[in-house]
């Protein structure tokens, strides 16, 4: 296989498009086929057989023209005369630097720094700031030393100024290309590495403690875990047990037949779409933990097709309405504007849920409580918890504070417990993942 | 290193620019990405998957290709619920009971002669693989396709519909194009059928499937790709005509409307114009017309305002 498809199949890797090495073996082959000449071919095929989804495609549309491209010769300040001096290391140096004067526009500069680029090992780039060090790397693997050291050597001789302005322009104009080259390639192999670890560090970050610039970050990072969760429990409602005779219905269908078994009925069974109810405490310690919940659970709608949520933080409110229609960030504000104010009463949203959404709790319903349990010693109404425990399918209580934290204080966790199928403590958004596909998983 | 080429190549698919021309010949338009990957499907021996938004000549694609190569088309429309029975082969389980009925009336007389249990069990034994043979094989499209001489399109419509154990069952077959019948053996496509997979993405396709085709995105055509599908849909249409009705459905799709207009309404639209004997757009016959574009209730009510801006938009763009 050539290496500039290997190249190609590695910078899309690092861009984050898995290619497996069966479709790496397919690249090559549609490669053998369809031939680097027609480009607008070679990408749609290529893009065919290595992107297998719509964002991987259009990482690998970016990716593609990325590598493909080679930097646009940079015009020369001013085209200096032609000028031969003798030494054969760098006059080579002097025809590359002029786009044109070897009549391939610039191709063999090109070439010359990919190759030199590739010696210097430029694609290991991982920061922007690295670019200097391989450029200088780039130059020396082309072999600049010898004009350098004749530019030197020259420079003082007054006679030779013609000559040493050549050089200079000549000098300026490899270092640009090769800083060119230098950025294009962090551009195909740095970036994406760094975003990716940006990201790794972003969602093992402490919800509580992020920084606004990494909400952005943070909220393209849940959209993709949720794609994740929603494929892995996309809808497999009827399940066939293959094999297994329905009886009582094949003895019913065939009853018209005296008995005889022309037609058969399977055994199957149904399994529960999953409904979850999210119940969040909105006040200050929580809330961003509440943003990415929602976020998530949003994001699951094709996972979850049946999600009621309510916020409260002493009074209980729907909050399914805004959250549908208005845009994600508008939603939160208003409902932190809504239900946020007042001080947190557990006992209070039991009651509220009690009194006007018992309805949506039912033998099939997750409910999933998002808060730290404090309750400024009201009165946790354990006995209307108990009897949403007994309803519910599953209680799945995330709480932001550390288990040691627990029980102290106003904090009624510890007497919440025991009705709970699982208690945890929740702090970034990897444990929200987590928490989800289990709870997902009990519809299985 | 050169992929070798499976032995009968029609001359249609010997390169990308045949394969464009052999579908235009049959009137599907066919963009570059799509011509290739139909030359790539031939040659690699792989499925094409192919997803996109409804209407865009998905399903289209297949019939046309079945059409200019000649080939049978052998649809599978997936829905819940499907299995090998519906989709691989099944036994004619009534003609098997019917045989059974009648061979127990003959029965007597071919054991009549045997003494013993064990010698009248040898004489049946002749006869146990009779009710599993080819004579009581029911193929369905999967089977059938692997069983074209010629040639053959087999399309696999809407797998997203399908379940994952549906996909499970269709690796062994894209995989090697084959079908395993364990009471009779694996049969083997002498040609390997050229197979199309499309899908609406209602529900994320298994990676393994993924994997194994090859992946084709057919969106909305820009104006001028649309201008040359309808050309060829809706002969004798107007150029002016043409190009102010293609103007006005792109100024539609780039509109915040839940379900944009595809290529299939655009052709409808334009027969529709062409019955009505419009010669140039306007607001009146837009208005008029706008339920064959748009299929949903709130996107008519959504753009009802500025149907006139709209049609200024499309009569300049044209």
């Amino acid at each position: 296989m050539d290496s500039i498809l290997a190249g190609f199949v590695r910078a899309l890797r690092a861009a984050g498009a898995e290619a497996s090495t069966a479709e790496t073996i397919d690249a090559a082959r549609a490669l053998a086929l369809v031939g680097y000449a027609d480009r607008a071919s070679l990408k749609a095929a290529l893009g065919m057989v290595l992107a297998k989804s719509e964002d991987e495609k259009q990482i690998h549309d970016e990716v593609f023209d990325l590598y493909f491209d080679r930097p646009q010769p940079v015009a020369m300040d001013q085209a200096p005369a032609r000028l031969r001096t003798g030494d054969v290391a760098v006059d080579a140096l002097l025809d590359l630097a002029q786009p044109g004067a070897d009549g391939q526009g610039g191709d063999a500069l090109a070439a010359a720094l990919a190759r030199a680029a590739a010696s210097a090992g430029v694609d290991e780039i991982r920061f922007a700031t690295q670019t200097g060090y391989y450029a200088r790397q780039t130059l020396e693997a082309l072999g600049i030393a010898p004009l350098e050291a004749r530019l030197a050597e020259r420079r003082t001789d007054a006679e030779a100024q013609a000559e040493v302005q050549a050089l200079e322009a000549a000098r300026d104009q490899l270092r640009r290309q090769a800083r060119a080259v230098v950025q294009q390639r962090y551009a195909i192999f740095g970036k994406p590495a760094t975003e990716a670890f940006m990201t790794e560090v972003v969602v093992t970050r402490a919800l509580g403690r992020m920084a606004p610039a990494e909400m952005e970050r943070m909220k393209a990072a849940v959209a993709r875990m949720a794609r994740k969760l929603a494929a892995r429990h996309a809808r497999r409602q009827r399940v066939e047990l293959r094999g297994q005779l329905d009886l009582r219905r094949t003895m019913r269908a065939n009853a018209g037949h005296d008995g005889v078994p022309v037609t058969l009925a399977f055994k199957h069974r149904r399994r529960d779409k999953p409904r979850i109810v999210a119940v969040c405490d909105v006040s200050g310690s929580v809330a961003s933990h509440v943003r990415f919940l929602l976020l998530f659970l949003y994001a699951l709608h094709d996972a979850v097709g049946d999600l009621r949520s309510f916020a409260f933080s002493n009074r209980l409110q729907d909050v399914a309405e805004p959250l549908e229609k208005l845009p994600f960030d508008d939603a939160m504000a208003l409902i932190l504007k809504e239900v946020g104010n007042g001080s947190t009463d557990y006992g209070q949203a039991w009651v509220d849920l009690h009194d006007r959404h018992w309805d949506a709790i039912d033998r099939r319903t997750t409910v999933i409580v998002l808060g730290d349990g404090r309750s400024n010693g009201a009165d946790p109404r354990l006995d209307l918890f108990a009897e949403l425990a007994g309803r519910a399918k599953r209680v799945v209580w995330l709480c932001p504070e550390a288990e040691g934290r627990w029980g102290t204080g106003d904090s009624a966790m510890l007497r919440y417990r025991p009705y709970c199928t699982s208690m945890s403590h929740c702090a970034t958004a990897a444990d929200l993942e987590r928490t989800l596909d289990e709870a997902l998983e009990a519809y299985h | 290193m050169n992929a070798a080429l499976p032995p009968s190549t029609p001359a249609g698919l010997a390169s990308v620019d045949s394969v464009t021309a052999l579908l235009e010949g049959v009137g599907y338009i066919a963009s570059r990405p799509i011509a290739t990957a139909l030359y790539l499907a031939h040659h690699l021996r792989k499925p094409v998957l192919i997803e996109g938004p409804a209407g865009v000549g998905k399903t289209e694609l297949a019939v046309s290709a079945a059409r200019a190569l000649q080939f049978e088309l052998l649809r599978l429309q997936c829905y819940e619920g499907l299995d090998d029975s519906k989709a691989l082969y099944e036994w004619k389980y009534g003609k098997q009971l019917l045989y059974t009925q009648i061979l127990k009336e003959k029965i007597g007389l071919l054991v009549d002669d045997a003494d013993t249990l064990s010698s009248a069990f040898g004489k049946l034994a002749g006869f146990q693989d009779l009710f599993f043979s080819r004579e009581f094989l029911e193929p369905r499209p999967l089977l059938q396709a692997m069983e074209q001489p010629g040639g053959s399109v087999l399309l696999i419509d809407e797998i997203d519909k399908s379940e994952e154990s549906f996909e499970a069952l269709l690796l062994e077959v894209l995989a090697d194009y084959q079908v395993t019948i364990p009471e009779i053996g694996t049969i083997r496509a002498e040609v390997p059928p050229l197979v199309i997979l499309t899908s609406n993405n209602t529900r994320e396709l298994g990676d393994a499937l993924k994997r194994r085709c090859l992946h084709l995105h057919i969106g909305f055509p820009d104006s001028a790709l649309e201008q040359r599908v309808l050309r060829a849909r809706v002969p004798g249409i107007q150029d002016q005509l043409l190009a102010q009705l293609v103007a006005f459905v792109q100024v539609l799709r780039a509109d915040n409307i839940r379900k944009p207009p595809s290529i299939a309404e655009s052709v409808d639209w334009a027969r529709t114009l062409m019955l009505l004997h419009a010669s140039v757009l306007d607001e009146q016959t837009v208005r008029d017309t706008l339920g064959v574009l748009l299929k949903r209730e709130t996107d008519v009510r959504e753009v009802e305002g500025r149907i006139a801006k709209m049609t200024q938009a499309a009569l300049a763009a044209g």
